[in-house]
């Protein structure tokens, strides 16, 4: 993983060079400066291979997996969700439908697959993470567009707004907290305004993202896991229902805004 | 005051019916989509009548007489110090504002709680790290230290919703964030004249 150490090295040797800004340009200026050259591109290829290669009990590969533009249909798939899939009555993100394709094409353990969804730091990245950076640059470029057609996939954004204003835990924090004004910042770290499409779709537009602080990408369900960490929640489940609800809530308020996954982050 | 605050839920969940359904269904899915770890238990999830009244979305009409009722019974419900001694040591003050830990599934609960001032406010002009959620607090002292300027500043750091109900910022003192003395500490952090919140940036 020598990748990561070059990654770390030529921020760290990069940012002794410039002087301390009291917002988030200074990251924009090094993504600037990294141009195409996000360690992203690595874990973009491993995705692409985990696809086509066989795996479990069917020794099949996901070819046969239909993310909703039809079975092995991958470009432009991931602007669509989170969206309604009939042959599971429910309306998923990116993530839980690779675990339905996992588990029904390739007859692997439901609970094997989503065991240990997102690394910790210090690992190599997961199967999950490799998988969602190559299908989010496969929509690279393309516009936001998640279905809101099925009365379950408006009912998931009314839901996720109602999360997403529930304040709760010892610090009485909710997304909003942070997330519901402009031009806000924690410390140095810029927020986005997730209740605007300006900052939902700068926000889900750039995940998942490699994180130059970890060494590792990082999909969309990290991010909010981790979010709740901070809110001193107890933890949140990968395909579960508030996490869809929320990147719905997200997805929606961004649509019209351009997939530029996999990002570039501190 | 057991009865004012039963009056007061009474009050709350007739307000509330308009989204009273659906706070049960949001409850039920926050059950089925988290797991507990560590001290970061389900209970968590279980909010109080500020938490219910303060997550209402956005344009949600609220109840006025109702949020006015909450507001008063927060502020009956502040504990001033028992000695009456506001002012604590700054030097430690500063390192309870600078401290981000605390009460995270991820944090050593054998250790203190910060309380993460910088997160939100700029204190001292050196540190330029700082967030901007809360209004900037540099010079604070200047406000001097007479009783009301000491009981005010702790009643906003015991119970925020004492004066400004639904304001972002935590409780500090009232869900135990801070021990007591780490609230004098911060206390004399923003007040004491020799504090750097209180100095010129060198």
């Amino acid at each position: 993983m020598k990748r990561h150490h070059l990654g770390l090295t030529l921020f760290a040797a990069w940012l002794c060079s410039v002087p301390l800004a009291a917002d988030d340009g200074v990251f924009d200026q090094y993504r600037d400066l990294m141009g195409d050259d996000n360690p992203a591109v690595f874990v973009i290829d491993e995705g692409e291979e985990l696809w086509f290669m066989p795996q479990g009990p069917e020794s099949a590969t996901l070819e046969a997996c239909d993310l909703g533009l039809g079975p092995g249909v991958t470009a432009g798939a991931y602007v669509r969700f989170p969206r309604y899939f009939a042959d599971a009555d429910a309306v998923m993100d990116l993530e839980s439908r690779l675990v339905h394709c996992m588990t029904t094409i390739q007859g692997r353990d439901l609970e094997a697959v989503t065991a240990k969804p997102y690394s910790l730091r210090g690992d190599f990245g997961t199967e999950m993470e490799a998988l969602v950076t190559w299908l989010a640059a496969e929509s690279e470029g393309a516009t936001i567009a998640p279905e809101q057609t099925h009365a379950a996939e408006r009912a998931m954004y009314s839901l996720g707004e109602e999360i997403f204003y529930y304040r709760a835990g010892p610090h009485d924090f909710s997304c909003a907290t942070c997330h519901e004004q402009s031009g806000m910042r924690i410390r140095l770290q810029a927020l986005p305004d997730l209740t605007s499409h300006t900052g939902a779709a700068e926000a889900w537009g750039s995940w998942p993202a490699y994180r130059i602080s970890q060494g590792l990408v990082r999909t969309m369900g990290w991010r909010l896991r981790d979010c709740f960490r901070q809110q001193r929640w107890p933890e949140l489940q990968m395909g579960s229902e508030a996490s869809i609800a929320l990147q719905t809530y997200m997805a929606v308020n961004a649509a019209g805004g351009t997939m530029t996954a996999p990002g570039l982050k501190r | 005051m057991k009865a004012l605050t039963a009056g007061i839920t009474i009050i709350l969940n007739a307000s509330l019916m308009a989204w009273t359904v659906a706070a049960d269904e949001i409850e039920a899915v926050l059950h089925n989509s988290f797991v507990a770890k560590n001290q970061a238990t389900m209970e968590r999830l279980e909010r109080d009548a500020v938490q219910t009244a303060c997550s209402a979305p956005r344009g949600m009409p609220l109840d006025n007489d109702m949020l006015a009722a909450l507001r008063e019974e927060r502020l009956n419900a502040v504990v001033l110090p028992a000695d009456g001694q506001y002012l604590g040591d700054w030097q430690r003050g500063a390192e309870v504002a600078t401290n981000g830990r605390g009460l995270q599934s991820s944090d050593d609960p054998t250790q203190p709680n910060g309380g993460n001032c910088y997160a939100c406010h700029q204190l001292a002009p050196g540190e330029v790290a700082y967030g901007t959620l809360g209004p900037s607090l540099t010079g604070y002292g200047a406000r001097g230290q007479s009783q009301a300027m000491l009981q005010y500043t702790w009643t906003k750091l015991w119970d925020t919703h004492a004066y400004n109900l639904c304001s972002h910022m935590p409780r500090f003192g009232a869900q135990g964030i801070l021990t007591e003395q780490q609230l004098k500490d911060v206390m004399a952090y923003l007040l004491d004249p020799a504090s750097p919140v209180n100095q010129a940036a060198e």
